[in-house]
């Protein structure tokens, strides 16, 4: 596998380090946009991985925007009944664990769940598929699964977390928000000589609880981002052993089929969660 | 491995898909699902309902195939009664009939009685006056003793 990559002997480093590779475009110190040279460069898009999530993203509202839009109350066809087998079973979910009202935590969870576990799905494609395909038509660098990219994990934990500021926001006030951050676990003492401690309390308080916050994102996309990146790590060693992959690779792809659901689940799942919690009354 | 632009861009593009979701699918299909979940509802009651008047049917139809039987039972036992009246009625009838045919064989046996008597009556008379004739047919002459011989037929 290794030295058919079509551009003469390649070392095993090589061929693990070009498959990590992703294709980027970025702006240059001199303001130029230049491809491919962007290690450290902040103002740089992962092109293949954007292009592919959005592809995925597309084809998932596509789909299922097509059943929404043919759906029926009467007796369902085939598409639509997995349709609503996912949204049932997205529905009971949330409903399972948030008990509010919202238009928005369903849908979201639903967009979370079906994006994720298309992303992760690539994971399932033969690694040298898409790079080899990709390098024929003139494209270098290929980074198949998006989700193996710490940018899309994170910026979608991001999303999340801004959801989470606005719900907690939103059910308690700026005030509680700020109550919450400051006033947990320890509480401050609020007469006497104990008055002089106060603010190193709140301070210490403000850390902690600003830390559990943050963690919520970063947790989220890491944990997400390390599992996919490990499996598809894994695939891409398999294929480094040439024609006795077979066995190992079907073993470690059917393992997979069990990581990818699960992420997607988790992914959605502890979003729920984490909104719910901001939008519960103490 | 660095967190760049893309980042950002991720988020965009899941604002775009989330509201996408939130706008155009997810509605359609929670609509489908809860009309079909209420059309299911609805379909059962009617089956419990339709049920039920089956039931109902069935009690009813027992009630008059027993209804019917009765009636029938009693029909037949009238119809037996009446047969029996008719052939009282024949029987009576007939033995009436019987009498009056013995009464009129009598009458009539009588009567031809009386005539064959009348016949033999004669005939004796003539076997006699032929018998007397042969006897006297020397001594009498059948023109002068024709009153007597007359007489004598008339008295026999």
């Amino acid at each position: 596998m290794a030295s058919e990559g079509g551009h003469g002997p390649q070392t095993s480093g090589e061929y693990i380090q070009h498959h990590l590779q992703n294709l980027q475009v970025c702006r240059a110190e001199n303001g130029e946009w230049i491809w491919n040279h962007c290690a450290g460069n902040p103002i740089a898009i992962n092109v293949d991985s954007i292009a592919i999530s959005v592809i995925l993203g597309v084809l998932f509202v596509w789909l299922f925007s097509r059943a929404a839009k043919k759906s029926t109350s009467g007796s369902p066809g085939k598409f639509q009944a997995f349709v609503e087998i996912v949204v049932d079973f997205i529905d009971s979910s949330v409903k399972d664990t948030f008990h509010g009202k919202s238009r928005l935590i369903a849908p979201l969870a639903l967009t979370i769940f079906m994006w994720v576990f298309l992303m992760n799905l690539m994971d399932l494609i033969p690694v040298d598929w898409l790079p080899m395909l990709g390098q024929a038509a003139g494209i270098p660098y290929l980074k198949v699964v998006p989700t193996t990219d710490v940018n899309i994990t994170f910026g979608m934990s991001i999303a999340v977390f801004f959801l989470v500021l606005f719900y907690s926001i939103r059910s308690k006030g700026i005030g509680g928000f700020i109550a919450e951050l400051t006033l947990h676990p320890i509480a401050p003492p609020l007469k006497g000589a104990g008055l002089i401690a106060a603010p190193f309390i709140i301070a210490f308080n403000f850390i902690l609880e600003s830390v559990a916050l943050l963690a919520k994102p970063l947790s989220l996309s890491l944990r997400l981002f390390g599992n996919m990146f490990a499996g598809e790590l894994i695939f891409i060693l398999i294929a480094l052993l040439g024609l006795w992959q077979l066995p190992l690779h079907f073993g470690w792809a059917v393992f997979h089929v069990l990581i990818v659901t699960l992420q997607a689940f988790i992914f959605m799942m502890l979003t729920v969660v984490y909104l719910t919690l901001a939008s519960e009354e103490h | 491995m660095d967190i760049n632009l893309t980042l950002i861009g991720q988020s965009i593009a899941m604002i775009v898909f989330v509201w996408f979701c939130m706008r155009f699918i997810w509605p359609p299909v929670m609509k489908a699902i809860e009309e079909r979940q209420t059309q299911i509802a609805d379909g059962l009651a009617a089956a419990e309902r339709g049920q039920q008047s089956l039931d109902r049917a069935k009690a009813e139809s027992g009630q008059l195939v027993d209804e019917a039987r009765k009636q029938a039972t009693s029909i037949l036992d009238q119809a037996h009664a009446r047969a029996n009246e008719i052939i009282a009625d024949g029987k009576k009838a007939g033995a009436k009939e019987r009498e009056r045919q013995l009464v009129a064989a009598a009458a009539e046996i009588e009567q031809e009685a009386n005539r064959v008597r009348e016949e033999l009556r004669g005939q004796v008379s003539a076997i006699a006056v032929a018998s007397a004739e042969k006897i006297l047919m020397r001594e009498i002459d059948a023109k002068t003793h024709e009153d007597i011989l007359s007489k004598l037929a008339a008295q026999l």
